[in-house]
């Protein structure tokens, strides 16, 4: 912020300053930048307010007006009949428990094996960080078949578990690299006063260093909300009934059945992005620091 | 202290389920992929020990080479459109009001599921209400050809909606890179007399060059294990010029049944990701890291 805030003030000394003969080119120079710059922002948010316009439209509409109308007569009831008489809100709801219970394992997991790793002595520690490092490289696709097979032998294929147990195994690799980062920038002190005083170890962990690393465990549980929310293949190949079925598959599937649909294809698609967008209206900051994260550092 | 801090009854509670779940789900997987290629496997009866002949059949399968050709292609693409995408990132970390505001905004596509993108792309490419043709039409284009169904533009119209799903991401982290570099450095090249060009290509883009080398191989290896779009918007059609190796493992697999060979397909797949990560970090390998 303060580099920005800092780069501000320079600009505003250069444009300025009365000598300048160039200031006229450098003005019509940053015009074609912001109008280059805003044309990138309609490509990317243009298909997202058309599908909003269109999710309000019946097929009479769709077909007989211009694509980039507005809705003339906005019909809302798309949104309630897709929620009421397709399955929509069943996969809504799966999704909500799948997330959240994915999410809530996933964060606990890593930070027992992250706070093992920083703050506990033992000899094998490098070596089990490298294998959940590692991890971070495997593609899915190379483990789906053996998966399918597990989950078949143990009687998970077609059950919630499968999924569950996935996106944690998956997804904890990138969340322990992103708690990493923070731990080790955390001081000790107050862990090393607590066993002194005697603390138990666990007291330690869940009451001093889970408190600590707040800002970090949030970013990574809107990391993995949205990981967990749009993931597609592993729900795809290991769920068969729809009571299990999230919203991913479940849009599939019912788009599938009403291909000809604008409105209710508009409308499901619509209720699949909401919560997503709201999340990010919220926490975009948090959300933009954990992709950042995520990413670079691998 | 270190009496408590190694006690290994609870470093191995802390650690063991977790790592329990990475070695059953990954790891493990991991290994059989490779095994199971070596059988003749429906997925549900009895497995047979071919030995070699999956990966041998692999090595002609000119199918398997259509879609490995389709997704280096992709690869190819995906890398060189961080050009744009680096360019774009050093002008919004340029002095551009709204840049944070604006590289949020692009980042909403990468936000969204895969199959809500190729749903609301596959409405955008529709051939006659779509947002493309129309306005194609519009602009006097009579024919305009139905994207996805035709085998020469497939694989381009596609390759629009990742452009769509992932330029947010990448300018998100090539700007991230950027407002890191210490403003002294930017300030004592321009007081030595380097205009802006010369301050971008010189100084910002080899400071960020670690970062750039990361989104290499971010761009080229998810590319080349790229599913979730093209299986949605075309099932790997028309007539196979959009399969990939992902969805020809898949289609192996979970389509016809043939897990064996399916498992050989994912198991190579693996070997190219690992190796292509390889080969890109000693092609990139410049010895020192940039401190600052």
């Amino acid at each position: 912020m303060s580099i920005e805030a800092k780069q501000q003030t320079q600009a505003s000394v250069t444009v300025s300053t009365p000598k300048s003969e160039s200031m006229l080119g450098k003005r019509i120079g940053y015009g074609v930048l912001y109008i280059v710059l805003a044309v990138i922002a309609v490509f990317q948010v243009y298909p997202l307010i058309w599908l909003f316009f269109f999710s309000l439209k019946d097929n009479q509409e769709v077909f007989s007006n211009s694509p980039f109308a507005l809705p003339t007569n906005p019909k809302w009831e798309n949104y309630t009949t897709v929620w009421t008489e397709g399955n929509i809100s069943l996969y809504f709801f799966n999704s909500v428990w799948i997330t959240v219970a994915a999410v809530v394992l996933t964060v606990l997991l890593a930070s027992f094996v992250t706070f093992a790793i920083t703050r506990m002595k033992w000899k094998l520690n490098k070596l089990v960080l490298g294998l959940f490092m590692v991890g971070l490289m495997i593609p899915v696709h190379s483990t789906l078949i053996p998966l399918f097979d597990f989950f078949l032998k143990v009687n998970l294929v077609d059950h919630p578990l499968s999924v569950v147990l996935s996106y944690v195994a998956f997804n904890l690799p990138i969340t322990i690299m992103i708690l990493m980062g923070f731990y080790y920038t955390l001081p000790r002190e107050v862990e090393e006063a607590a066993v002194i005083d005697g603390c138990s170890i666990h007291r330690i962990f869940f009451q001093i260093t889970l408190p600590m690393t707040a800002p970090v465990l949030s970013t990574t549980v809107i990391i993995n909300m949205i990981y967990n929310w749009n993931e597609f293949i592993f729900i795809n190949t290991f769920i068969s009934s729809d009571k299990y079925k999230t919203l991913t598959v479940g849009i599939q599937n019912f788009i599938g059945q009403y291909m000809t649909e604008w409105g209710a294809i508009g409308a499901t698609l619509m209720i699949s992005i909401i919560p997503i967008l709201i999340a990010f209206f919220f926490f975009s900051n948090r959300i933009v620091e954990g992709i950042a994260a995520g990413s670079v550092k691998g | 202290m270190d009496k408590v801090m190694s006690n290994k009854l609870v470093i191995a509670l802390y650690v063991l389920p977790a790592l329990l779940l990475i070695m059953v789900l990954i790891y493990i997987p991991i290994v059989l992929t490779g095994y199971y290629g070596l059988m003749k496997w429906d997925g549900i009866g009895e497995m047979t020990f071919i030995g070699l002949d999956n990966y041998i059949k692999l090595l002609t399968d000119g199918k398997f080479w259509g879609s490995a050709y389709h997704s280096f292609l992709l690869a190819i693409f995906s890398a060189l459109s961080l050009v744009g995408y680096l360019i774009i990132s050093l002008v919004l970390a340029g002095k551009i009001k709204g840049a944070n505001f604006l590289r949020k905004i692009y980042l909403i596509p990468m936000l969204l599921s895969s199959v809500a993108i190729a749903q609301l792309w596959l409405k955008i490419y529709h051939p006659s209400n779509g947002l493309v043709n129309s306005l194609l039409m519009s602009m006097g284009v009579d024919n305009p050809p139905a994207w996805l169904a035709e085998p020469k533009y497939v694989l381009g119209a596609i390759f629009v909606p990742i452009i769509w799903q992932y330029a947010g991401f990448y300018i998100l982290i090539y700007y991230a890179a950027l407002k890191n570099i210490p403003e002294s450095l930017i300030e004592a090249a321009r007081i030595d007399g380097a205009n802006a060009f010369q301050i971008a290509y010189k100084i910002k883009v080899p400071l960020i060059a670690g970062v750039i080398k990361v989104t290499i191989v971010l761009a080229i290896v998810g590319s080349l294990k790229y599913f979730d779009l093209i299986y949605v918007m075309t099932g790997g059609g028309p007539n196979g010029s959009s399969e990939v190796m992902a969805s020809y493992m898949y289609q192996k697999a979970f389509g016809t049944y043939d897990f064996g060979y399916g498992s050989a397909v994912g198991f190579f797949l693996l070997l190219i990701c690992l190796v292509v990560t390889w080969i890109i970090r000693k092609l990139t390998a410049n010895g020192e890291e940039i401190q600052y």
